[in-house]
């Protein structure tokens, strides 16, 4: 079987409250269903590998096919929780470990 | 090369200038080199001035911009005569058939924005665009509508942007991708704003040349041609020599 290639991306969260992890994952979600339908959203392999709540940065992983969906996503977010937010991309990689040394 | 990124479409209200100088502190943040806050109704060189300052400050650089949304050619033709040397950006909103030809044949309109949702309301079709690449005019799309608007009216809007787009590429017309946003919270990197092209049909090229070359080259012909050393379109003062003496 081919192996699914995926990128690792670590995004900013921009607001004024602390979100936590569920709904931040919750408002990733919901932007790329909103955009693209259950079966788009379910073609994403989006999961949430981690997220700091002290800085506000997550780092998300999704299938490299529709990066440019999940991008596409994150940029319509307005809102986390009902409270004014935004969610911009810090960085993308193939590797958590470059990753991680790209964001620091 | 590195790209240099252009917003020249943030709406931020003149007469708040704590908020005015927040849009323009985060637009450096976000990797902005260059900004335009367009002027609707009167120009106010004070204002102006404000905020050339501002931006210097925040290590960017101003562009300034005049909207204008007539409602016949003749009024489009008025406000052309009396704003088009001085402003660098000259930006017409069409808001019917008639103002929507003009301002695409004209040579002095710089950007033709279509803000209705109305898919009847654009006009960009295979006509406008005709005219638009013989005067060297932009498409101007406004990411705003996009980040608010949900359900159906957002797939009518990327239902007519993506076709605007097929539209403005068959005829080489070039697309300026613009925040359009007021509120710091909206407001979105370039490379974000180039990743939201992607939902109405740029490739990843186009989208990032939309934030950075097409905005650019737009800002660099005009201000050459408001300069002192322009005499036609090909034709500049390179250097003024003495006058020659005769008999």
């Amino acid at each position: 079987m081919k192996r699914v290639k995926r990128r690792y991306l670590a995004l900013q969260v921009e607001s004024e409250a602390q979100p936590t992890e569920r709904e931040f994952v919750d408002a990733v979600w919901a932007a790329v269903t909103r955009l693209y339908g259950e079966v788009g959203a379910s073609q994403t392999s989006l999961s949430l590998i981690d997220i700091d709540l002290e800085s506000k940065v997550a780092v998300i992983r999704i299938s490299l096919a529709t990066f440019n969906m999940v991008k596409a996503s994150l940029t319509t977010i307005t809102s986390i929780a009902g409270k004014e937010a935004s969610v911009r991309v810090l960085s993308v990689s193939g590797t958590i470990k470059a990753l991680c040394s790209s964001v620091r | 090369m590195t790209r240099t990124f252009t917003d020249l479409h943030l709406r931020a209200n003149l007469g708040d200038q704590k908020a005015t100088q927040q849009l323009i502190n985060k637009a450096s943040r976000f990797g902005y080199s260059r900004i335009s806050i367009p002027f609707t109704s009167r120009l106010d060189e004070d204002e102006e001035a404000k905020l050339k300052t501002m931006c210097r400050d925040a290590s960017l650089d101003f562009v300034s911009r005049a909207d204008f949304c007539p409602k016949s050619e003749n009024e489009l033709t008025r406000f052309l005569r009396k704003f088009r040397r001085r402003f660098e950006v000259i930006c017409i909103t069409c808001s019917n058939k008639e103002v929507a030809r003009q301002a695409a044949k004209d040579r002095r309109v710089d950007l033709l924005n279509f803000n209705s949702l109305d898919q009847r309301k654009r006009f960009f079709d295979p006509a406008e665009a005709e005219l638009a690449s013989e005067s060297l005019a932009a498409l101007e799309v406004d990411v705003k509508p996009l980040l608010i608007l949900e359900g159906p009216p957002r797939v009518r809007l990327l239902t007519s942007l993506r076709r605007e787009i097929i539209v403005a590429r068959e005829f080489s017309v070039p697309v300026v991708v613009s925040s359009g946003v007021g509120e710091e919270k909206l407001m979105r990197t370039p490379k974000d704003m180039a990743g939201l092209a992607y939902l109405f049909g740029l490739d990843e090229a186009s989208s990032l040349d939309a934030v950075s070359i097409n905005p650019s080259v737009i800002v660099e012909r005009n201000r050459e041609k408001l300069g002192s050393r322009f005499v036609a379109p090909g034709i500049r003062i390179v250097k003024e020599g003495k006058q020659l003496e005769t008999g």
